[in-house]
């Protein structure tokens, strides 16, 4: 009988945190393109709804009713294969995610490692598209993408490794409560350097612009999944947004305190108490999310071959520098971060 | 022994990077490309066929068609031509009327590439601000033609017709009221003349908006510096025109060289290059930019303070007025003839350039004394610029193709013609 309860209320859970994501993810599209839309001066959808607002609903039901065409040459089983393990992972790692104080599906701890983990392994759906779609864009695009994930791993897991040894541990909820006691208690202060450079991979890992080279519009046309339509693309940009929102909210988890409230120890604190932790934690991530957007306004794409650059030869050594002065800094137990 | 080869892609036809119809045909090993052969054609309209069968001036408004971003300009070679065929001096005022417009179409054509260009690179923001300046150029061509692009305004022996006194404004809709629509229009009360004052007097600003985002932008320059290098020496062989030949340090443009119309009296400068890679050809096109914002400037000047023809007065050549044509005989018969037959030049030949937004812009013409050109070879820019791609592109990356394509300014409408 208890085992049947914890799977209800496992599986309550889960419910709980993949159908408002999908909402989110939906809702991630449209203002994306609001967003960048009044950057450049015009006004992006308007017409589905009242401002548009309904306008994802219509595109999610558009790409459902959608034919998946399936190329003639391509590797059936892999090609449609594919999708599934970018969508996977991509929502896996949700289970380890605290959202607020009491709430995690998932309190294990190498929560850390599993992210990192897990957010590895989306790239096999990207090159498993390209190769068995039997396109020459797709495939260029897969071997953009595995070679730019591979530079960015490397720096990305360092600055993971940076908070690690800050924290202690690598359980998410400890690595949060360990940044207790204000603004300048959380992460980004001390490991500034690894944050810029988390912050920087993440928008790498996710595709996204200005390194959104393995699916450069202008250059391979759409990359690794040019060849894929209806469910099979949902599903590709349904997990491209799921990294984007997750890489936002590790952000704020890992370097600004997840769910911990901005005025703790100032004035303010007995005004804002009632305000709960996930509250704090959306505004963190939102804000994170805001940045993405504006990023690919603003900028122009990087060549595959200056990505990698910027990752083996900038991104790395700034890491491994400021894990040794952090391994300092922890042993002369530097107020306020390091004391243990 | 498996044998390696190559990988051959096929870049477009239908390639959002492929500037309309390019097929690009690319040997690449990995991502480097070791050769792109262009195939060209598939926008062939025989334009220069075309023009032999009908009477000249029916054929403006296929120069139009040429290099659908700069329209006026190659409309500006033809007349020209046919104006050096019948020995035509035009009025003071068409020949400002023209300038202007030429630099108005440079900016138009200026900004259309530099849009493309930034996207093609990546930056997208700069094509929708790019397009909201040409809104404003594109409404300057319609109150002038009742066309937003292919205009056919200029005519041997001067301009279609005088520029209006008022501005065209915008009507309240459904989604704009009063309030907003009289903060559209502020700029409308008066003639098309303030206008384009006040268009000049914004544009510097809107200039620098677009150089904020790019110029120094860390990501463009390593986009584009030292791609699609093209020596001095070597861009002259090829026969480089406009800003790919200035991009490479060589100062070279026709209304300095040659100067027609009345490019002579203006005060501006021709920027060049240093290194000719991408990035300082985008240079040299950001400064003609504000070149021919200051060209207008003068222009608009001289105009408000002219009034006059804008048309010969020759009844051989220039349509009568219609309030003539409807109460004399001898302007009816003028209309008439000149509307079917059209007009006979003299036997001969002429090449007449004009420096289009992309280069030299040429127009050869025989004529053996009939109503229409015996033979018409138009010099488009724009080929032996793409003549050059591989050359350009070889050694670079896939990535850099599109570069190379956005900075070469490839419109295929001139190129096949």
């Amino acid at each position: 009988m208890n085992t049947i309860f914890l799977i209800l209320d496992i599986l309550i859970d889960i419910i709980m945190v993949v159908l408002p994501l999908f909402l989110i993810v939906a809702y991630t599209t449209y203002s994306e393109r609001k967003i960048i839309g009044f950057m450049q001066s015009r006004l992006g959808p308007t017409r589905v709804g009242p401002f548009g607002i309904l306008q994802p609903i219509a595109d999610v039901i558009k790409l459902l009713t959608k034919e998946v065409i399936i190329p003639s040459n391509a590797s059936k089983g892999l090609f449609l294969t594919a999708p599934i393990i970018m969508l996977v992972p991509s929502l896996l790692v949700w289970s380890v995610i605290p959202l607020s104080e009491y709430f995690v599906i998932a309190n294990i701890n190498a929560g850390l490692l599993f992210i990192l983990a897990l957010t590895s392994l989306s790239v096999y759906g990207v090159i498993l598209a390209g190769w068995a779609s039997n396109s020459k864009y797709a495939f260029l695009g897969s071997m953009r993408s595995a070679a730019q994930i591979i530079a960015y791993e490397i720096a990305m897991g360092f600055a993971l490794v940076g908070v690690l040894m800050a924290a202690g541990s690598l359980n998410l909820q400890e690595i949060i409560l360990s940044q207790r006691g204000g603004i300048f208690n959380w992460y980004w202060l001390p490991l500034f350097p690894l944050f810029v450079i988390y912050l920087i991979a993440g928008v790498a890992e996710t595709n996204r612009a200005p390194f959104d080279v393995s699916e450069g519009e202008s250059e391979i046309v759409a990359g690794f999944h040019v060849e894929y339509s209806g469910v099979a693309f949902a599903m590709f940009f349904l997990a491209e947004y799921m990294n984007l929102i997750l890489i936002s909210i590790l952000v704020s988890i890992m370097f600004f305190g997840g769910w911990l409230s901005p005025f703790e120890g100032t004035f303010f604190e007995s005004y804002s108490q009632w305000i709960p932790g996930f509250v704090w934690l959306s505004i963190k991530t939102l804000s994170f999310i805001f940045i993405f957007l504006w990023l690919r306004a603003t900028l122009p794409r990087y060549r595959y071959d200056q990505i990698m650059r910027l990752g083996w030869k900038i991104f790395l050594p700034i890491t491994i520098i400021w894990i040794f002065l952090e391994g300092i800094m922890i042993y002369y137990k530097v107020e306020p971060w390091f004391v243990i | 022994m498996k044998e390696f080869k190559n990988f051959t892609m096929n870049f477009g036809p239908q390639h959002p990077a492929a500037h309309g119809v390019l097929r690009l045909v690319l040997q690449m090993e990995g991502e480097v490309i070791k050769s792109a052969d262009p195939h060209i054609g598939l926008l062939h309209r025989a334009t220069e066929k075309l023009a032999e069968s009908k009477p000249y001036n029916q054929s403006i408004g296929y120069m139009d068609r040429l290099d659908y971003v700069s329209m006026m300009c190659n409309e500006h070679a033809y007349v020209l031509a046919i104006e050096k065929l019948l020995s035509i001096e035009i009025p003071e005022r068409a020949k400002y009327i023209r300038v202007m417009f030429d630099e108005i179409t440079r900016i138009l054509n200026h900004l259309l590439w530099l849009g493309a260009h930034a996207l093609d690179i990546g930056a997208m923001s700069v094509f929708l601000y790019a397009f909201r300046e040409r809104e404003d150029l594109m409404d300057c061509y319609e109150a002038v033609s009742g066309t937003r692009m292919h205009a056919t305004y200029y005519r041997p022996g001067g301009v279609a017709r005088d520029l209006p006194s008022k501005m065209p404004k915008y009507i309240k809709s459904k989604l704009k009221d009063k309030e907003q629509i009289k903060e559209q229009n502020y700029n409308r009360e008066g003639s098309m003349l303030d206008f384009i004052d006040d268009f000049v007097s914004r544009f510097p600003s809107c200039i620098d908006e677009y150089e904020n985002l790019l110029t120094d932008n860390r990501i463009w320059k390593q986009r584009t510096v030292g791609i699609g290098v093209v020596e001095p020496e070597r861009a002259i062989e090829l026969g480089f025109t406009g800003p790919m030949l200035r991009g490479s340090g060589i100062d070279w443009d026709l209304r300095k060289k040659q100067p027609y119309e009345v490019y002579d009296k203006m005060n501006f400068d021709i920027p060049v290059g240093k290194t000719g890679d991408s990035y300082d050809r985008y240079l040299v096109r950001m400064e003609e930019l504000r070149q021919s914002n200051k060209i207008i400037q003068q222009c608009t000047q001289w105009l408000h303070n002219n009034p006059g023809p804008t048309m010969v007065d020759d009844a051989k050549v220039a349509p009568p007025s219609r309030d003539d044509m409807k109460v004399e005989m001898e302007s009816l018969i003028h209309h008439f003839k000149l509307f079917t037959e059209g007009y006979c030049t003299p036997k001969g030949e002429v090449y007449t350039a004009v420096e289009a937004p992309k280069g030299e812009f040429g127009i050869y013409m025989i004529s053996d004394g009939a109503n229409k050109p015996f033979r018409l070879k138009i010099r488009a820019p724009g080929f032996p610029h793409l003549a050059a791609l591989n050359e350009m592109c070889k050694d670079h990356m896939l990535s850099d193709v599109v570069t190379v394509i956005g900075t070469q300014d490839i419109v295929f409408g001139e190129i096949d013609r």
